[in-house]
C-alpha cells in the first residue's frame, strides 16, 4: 500500500504576525513558519496505517523556510521518502500551492498511482483555496473532509473514515481508493520522535528534490488590505495582579446577578 | 562524597558506558542499595540505580528500557550524593539509560512531549516566542545591555536562563539579580533573544540529540562574543555550562548568581541597609546545593540582611528533598499524578511550614512555582511565602 | 457579472441550519447591490417542504436526488458545479460548518472560480464584490476582491442575524435536475451520536471553559473547583479534547456544541473562529489568557491578560468569600 502525504508550513502564530509595508501582506522578516498541524497529523495517521498494514509512506512539500527540518523529522518518524517541490515563487497561497503540488505528483518517480493521499482539511492560511480538495479535483480522486479515523482495505480497495459533524456526531464514510482524504485529527496525537533520530536522519537520511511544472495556477483572489482585526468593541480589559483581577471578576459577577 | 566533575566522552551512549572512563566505575557496584533507600520515589521506582546497574552488568537492561518506569526519576541527585562508591549515576547513567527509554515509549506524554518539541523550536519550554525572551528588562529599573546591542567585550555574560524570563515570578527574580549586580557595579550583559535554553533538563530527561543540538547552537553563539566568565540563575545551566560544555569547547569559568553574590558580600554589606524582619528557611536545591555542595554560599548571603534569622528544616544540605521539578519532572505532573505519586514538593512544604517560618528561601527558578502551588494546595499560603535567595537580597539593599 | 447570487440552503437531519438564513441576509444584500435576484438552492431528498421557508430568497432551485439525501460534499459540488455551469451565478456563498466544508474545498476546485474564505462580511463596491475575511486563526483581517464570471465565497457563522434572513414570504420553487449522477465513490455509513455525557453542557448557566493555556491536566481541578463555586460546569475548547483533558461531551465550537449560557469563563483558549463560533452569544464572556493578543479579547466582554494559573485560584477564593 502507498500513501502520500502532502505537507505545507504556514505562519508560526506563536509570534506576533505583523503587516508588511505594502499593507497588503504578512511581513516576512518577522515571520517564522511551522508545519500545518493538520498535515502533521495527517503524516501521523499515514504512518499509523503503514504499520498495521505495511506498506510505504512518502512525504511530499513545497519548498519553504524551515521544510527541510520538517521533512527529516518526517523520516525519523518512519516515512520512507521525502521530496521537496522547488522554484516556487515565496507567499504563493493555498490554490496555487495545491496546483503546484498536485502537477508536480505525475513528475515524481515512482510516485503514482498511490492507494491514498492524506493532507490536512484545513490551514490557517487557506484563503483562496483548500489543498485536499484541489488536489483531488486535479488527480480525479474523490475527497472527504474533516476526518478522524481513516482505515483501508487493499484487497476491496476502499477506504473507512470517520468524519467530524456539529454536536460531537461522527459520521462513518466509505470512499472508492485512489481517493484524498482530508484529517482534522490522526487516530493519536503526532508521535514524538527523539532529536537524536532527527540528527541522525539529517545526517544519511535524503530529501529529494523536484523543481515546479512551470504555470502555477493564479491566483484569482486579490488582497488589497491585511490588517490586524478592527474590533467595534473589544474586551474591556482588567489590570493588575491576580487578587485584583479576581476582586474585579467577582464584582462584575455580583453586578450581574450571578452571585 | 561524590563530586561533580567535568564529563570528557561528549557522545556517550548507553552501549558504550561500561567501557567509558565515567562508566567503568559501575562495574564495581557493591549492589548495598543505598540508592534506592534514598530516592524520593523508591518505593514506587521499580528500577532503582542498584537494580539498574545490575541488569546493565548482566546484559539484562532490554527489560528496564522496555518500560516507563525510569521516567519517575526526577534526577534529584540523592543517589549519587549518598552512592558508596561515588558511581556516575544521576549525572551519567540514568540519563543514558532514559535516552533509550524515549526511543522505545509508544506514547511520550504530552506534557513532556510539548515541552521538549517548544524547546528545540522556540528554545525554551513554554513556547513562548524566542522574540518576547528579553522582555523582562523593562521594569528592571536599571540598565541591563544586550550583548550584541554592546558591541565590546564584557566581563560577565549572564545567562537568565527560561523560567527567569518568561515566568512571571522567575522575572521578579531576573530583575532583583539584576539590580544587585548593578549595585555592585558589575560589567555584565545578557544573550536576550540570542538566548537559548542550555538543555540541560531535556539531558536529565534522556532527549541527549535535544541536548546536543542546543550545546551547539549556544556554543556558536558564544563564540561570537568574547566575555571573561559566564553566570546564570538556573543551577541545572550552571551544570551543564560547567560539566558538559568544556567538551566542547566553553573555557570560561561558569558561576551561578548564588555563589557569585556570596563571594561579593563585603562589597554589598554597607547597601543591604534595609531591614526584612523575616524568619527564614532556606531550601537546599538538587543542584547547587547536592550536586555542588554550595550550602553555605546562600546561607551567607541570608545571615548578611538585617533583620534575617535562619531555621533548618529537618532534611537540609545534602539530605535535602527534591521539589520534584528536576529531569523533566516540572512536565510530568498529569502523569504522575496519574500514576497516583505524592508531589514531592508538598513533602517539602510540609517540612517548611513545620519550621514556623514566614518566607521559604530557594535559589532554583523550579522551585518557586512548584512551592508556591504546594503551599496554595496544603493552605498555607497565608503564613508562608516563597522568595528566591535574589530576591530577598535585592529587597534588603538600599535603593 | 452575469446570472444570480446564490445561497447554499444547509439542511441535515431534516433541519435548515440557522447559518442558512444568516446566509441568505447576507446574500439579499449582495444580491440588491449587484442589481441580481437571489437564488438558493437546496439539494436533498424528499425536502421540498423546507423551501417554503426560504422566501427571503427570490426563488429556491430544488434538486432532489436520492444520492443527495445526506449532505456529501464530493456529490453536492458535483451538481451545484453542474448547475452552476448552465447558470452562471455571480456568486455562490457556501456556509463555513462541518456539514458544509467539504464543499468550500470542491466547489470552487470543480468550477475553476475564485475562493473567498473565512469571509465575515462580504460589500458590493463600484459593482465589484469585496470580501473582508479572517485569517490566521483570527490574527489578521483582509479585503479581497475575488476575480472572474462565478466566485465561491465561504461564510463564517455570524456574518449576519439569522433573524434577518428569515421571511412569511413563499418563495417560487424551481425544480432542477442533477446532471448524470456518476457512482457514488464516497458513501455514507451511518452516523455515531455521541457517548451520552455527565452533563449537557448547553443547559448550563455557567460554564468555565479552558483551552490549551491550562497547560496540563493536572490543572483540571481548578477549574472544576470554580465551576462548583459558581454553580456552573466544565467545558472546553478543541485542544482540551484532543489532548484527552475532557470528553467531546464537553467540547464547544465548530465541531462541538453551541452553547449560550449566562456566563462564559473562557480559560486559556486563544480565540480561533472554530471556538468562537460556538459560543459567541453567550450572555457575558470574561476571557483570561496570558497572551494580550489573542483574539478571544476581540469578543469577550471583559478580559485579563494573565496567568490562569494564578487568576483562578484568587477567584474561587473571592467567590467562596462573597458567597459566605
Amino acid at each position: 500500500m502507498k500513501i502520500l502525504v502532502l505537507l505545507r508550513m504556514v505562519p508560526d502564530v506563536v509570534e506576533e504576525l505583523e503587516v508588511a509595508a505594502d499593507g497588503a501582506s504578512l511581513d516576512r522578516g518577522f515571520l517564522r513558519l511551522i508545519v500545518n498541524e493538520r498535515d502533521e497529523n495527517a503524516l501521523e495517521q499515514a504512518l499509523i496505517l503503514k504499520e498495521r498494514h505495511q506498506g510505504t509512506v512518502v512525504a511530499v512539500a513545497p519548498e519553504a523556510p524551515e521544510v527541510d527540518d520538517v521533512l527529516y523529522t518526517a523520516l525519523a518518524r518512519g516515512a520512507d521518502r521525502t521530496v521537496k517541490v522547488t522554484g516556487l515563487e515565496e507567499g504563493l497561497g493555498s490554490r496555487a500551492l495545491a496546483s503546484v503540488l498536485a502537477a508536480a505528483l505525475s513528475g515524481i518517480e515512482g510516485l503514482l498511482p498511490a492507494d491514498l493521499i492524506l493532507t490536512g482539511c484545513q490551514a490557517i492560511d487557506d484563503l483562496d483555496g483548500l489543498v485536499g480538495p484541489m488536489v483531488a479535483e486535479q488527480l480525479g480522486m474523490p475527497y472527504v473532509g474533516i476526518v478522524t479515523g481513516v482505515d483501508v482495505d487493499a484487497a476491496t480497495g476502499v477506504a473507512r473514515c470517520s468524519r467530524e459533524y456539529p454536536g460531537g456526531v461522527r459520521g462513518s464514510f466509505e470512499l472508492d481508493l485512489p481517493a484524498v482524504v482530508g484529517i482534522q485529527g490522526a487516530e493519536k496525537p503526532p508521535r514524538y520522535v527523539p532529536i537524536a533520530k532527527v540528527r541522525a536522519a539529517m545526517a544519511s537520511g535524503r530529501i529529494e528534490s523536484i523543481p515546479a511544472v512551470a504555470g502555477a495556477e493564479a491566483s484569482l483572489l486579490d488582497v488589497i488590505e491585511m490588517r490586524k482585526p478592527v474590533v467595534a468593541e473589544r474586551a474591556e480589559m482588567i489590570e493588575g495582579d491576580p487578587d485584583e483581577i479576581a476582586a474585579r471578576i467577582c464584582e462584575i459577577l455580583v453586578g450581574r446577578g450571578l452571585l | 562524597m561524590a563530586t561533580a566533575t567535568v564529563l570528557e566522552t561528549p557522545d556517550l551512549t548507553l552501549d558504550g558506558l561500561l567501557a567509558a572512563p565515567e562508566g567503568r566505575p559501575l562495574l564495581s557496584c557493591i549492589q548495598c542499595g543505598i540508592c534506592a533507600g534514598t530516592c524520593p520515589y523508591g518505593d514506587v521506582m521499580r528500577n532503582t540505580p542498584r537494580r539498574l546497574i545490575g541488569m546493565l552488568r548482566e546484559g539484562f537492561i532490554e527489560e528496564v528500557i522496555a518500560s516507563d518506569d525510569l521516567l519517575s526519576c526526577v534526577t534529584c541527585y540523592a543517589c549519587w550524593a549518598k552512592c558508596p562508591r561515588g558511581l556516575h549515576l544521576t549525572d551519567v547513567l540514568l540519563p543514558l539509560v532514559k535516552e533509550q527509554v524515549l526511543l522505545r515509549l509508544p506514547q511520550v506524554p504530552a506534557e513532556l512531549q510539548s515541552a521538549l518539541s517548544n524547546t528545540l523550536r522556540y528554545g525554551n519550554p513554554m513556547g513562548e516566542s524566542p522574540r518576547k525572551r528579553a522582555a523582562w528588562v523593562d521594569g528592571a529599573g536599571v540598565p541591563v545591555p544586550i550583548l550584541k546591542d554592546l558591541g565590546r567585550p564584557v566581563d560577565v555574560l549572564w545567562i537568565v536562563e527560561c523560567y527567569a524570563a518568561y515566568y512571571p515570578r522567575g522575572q521578579d527574580n531576573a530583575r532583583a539579580t539584576a539590580r544587585v549586580l548593578a549595585a555592585l557595579g558589575v560589567d555584565f550583559a545578557i544573550l536576550g533573544t540570542e538566548e537559548k535554553c542550555a538543555g540541560e533538563c531535556a539531558r536529565l530527561v534522556g532527549e541527549k540529540g535535544l541536548f546536543d543540538t542546543l550545546r551547539e547552537q549556544n556554543m556558536a553563539t558564544f563564540r561570537k562574543y568574547e566575555f571573561a566568565s559566564l553566570l546564570t540563575s538556573d543551577p541545572h545551566a550552571f551544570d551543564a555550562f560547567r560539566y558538559l560544555y568544556p567538551s566542547l569547547g566553553l573555557d570560561r569559568p561558569v558561576d551561578h548568581t548564588t555563589p557569585f553574590l556570596a563571594a561579593r558580600l563585603d562589597a554589598l554589606r554597607p547597601r543591604l541597609t534595609r531591614k526584612l524582619g523575616y524568619r527564614v528557611t532556606y531550601h537546599d536545591s538538587c543542584v547547587l546545593g547536592r550536586h555542588n555542595h554550595m550550602h553555605d554560599e546562600p546561607r551567607r548571603i541570608l545571615e548578611a540582611l538585617p533583620g534575617v534569622s535562619l531555621v533548618e528544616m529537618t532534611h537540609n544540605r545534602d539530605n535535602t528533598i527534591c521539589c520534584g521539578g528536576g529531569g523533566g519532572g516540572m512536565w510530568l505532573d498529569t502523569y504522575y499524578k496519574a500514576k497516583g505519586y505524592p508531589r514531592l514538593s508538598d513533602r517539602r512544604v510540609e517540612e517548611a511550614a513545620a519550621t514556623g517560618a514566614d518566607v521559604l528561601a530557594v535559589s532554583c527558578p523550579y522551585e518557586v512555582p512548584r512551592f508556591e502551588d504546594s503551599l496554595k494546595v496544603l493552605g498555607y499560603d497565608d503564613r508562608m511565602v516563597v522568595r528566591d535567595v535574589m530576591e530577598l537580597l535585592a529587597e534588603a539593599l538600599a535603593d | 457579472m452575469a446570472g444570480a447570487v446564490w445561497v447554499l440552503a444547509e439542511q441535515w437531519r431534516g433541519q435548515l441550519s440557522d447559518v442558512t438564513f444568516e446566509l441568505l441576509a447576507l446574500g439579499r444584500q449582495i444580491a440588491d447591490g449587484l442589481s441580481m435576484p437571489l437564488e438558493t438552492v437546496l439539494l436533498g431528498s424528499g425536502v421540498e417542504h423546507l423551501a417554503a421557508s426560504l422566501g427571503t430568497a427570490d426563488r429556491v432551485l430544488y434538486v432532489d436526488a436520492p444520492g443527495l439525501a445526506e449532505p456529501i460534499g464530493e456529490q453536492g459540488s458535483r451538481v451545484l458545479a453542474g448547475l452552476a455551469a448552465e447558470r452562471r451565478p455571480g456568486a455562490i456563498l457556501v456556509p463555513i460548518t462541518n456539514v458544509s466544508w467539504d464543499l468550500v474545498g470542491l466547489l470552487p476546485a470543480r468550477l475553476g472560480a475564485a475562493l473567498a474564505n473565512f469571509c465575515t462580511d462580504v460589500k458590493v463596491v463600484d459593482g465589484s464584490l469585496e470580501a473582508q475575511c479572517l485569517v490566521f486563526g483570527g490574527k489578521m483581517e483582509v479585503r479581497a476582491l475575488p476575480r472572474g464570471e462565478t466566485v465561491v465565497l465561504g461564510v463564517l457563522p455570524g456574518a449576519r442575524s439569522a433573524d434577518e434572513g428569515r421571511s412569511d414570504r413563499c418563495p417560487e420553487v424551481e425544480r432542477a435536475t442533477a446532471q448524470g449522477a456518476a457512482a457514488a465513490r464516497v458513501r455514507l455509513l451511518g452516523y455515531e451520536e455521541p457517548a451520552a455525557g455527565d452533563v449537557d453542557i448547553t443547559q448550563q448557566e455557567v460554564l468555565v471553559s479552558v483551552g490549551r493555556g491550562l497547560q496540563g491536566e493536572a490543572n483540571l481541578d481548578l477549574a472544576e473547583e470554580l465551576a462548583q463555586v459558581l454553580g456552573g460546569a466544565v467545558s472546553g475548547s478543541r485542544p482540551a479534547i484532543d489532548l484527552g483533558w475532557l470528553p467531546v461531551t464537553r467540547q464547544v465550537g465548530k465541531s462541538g456544541m453551541q452553547v449560550k449560557p449566562r456566563l462564559y469563563l473562557a480559560l486559556g483558549i486563544s480565540g480561533a473562529p472554530e471556538h468562537v463560533e460556538g459560543m459567541k452569544d453567550s450572555a457575558l464572556i470574561i476571557a483570561v489568557n496570558a497572551d494580550p493578543g489573542a483574539p478571544i479579547f476581540n469578543i469577550a466582554h471583559y478580559g485579563a491578560a494573565a496567568d490562569l494559573l494564578e487568576v483562578v485560584p484568587a477567584l474561587i477564593d473571592k467567590v467562596k468569600e462573597q458567597k459566605r
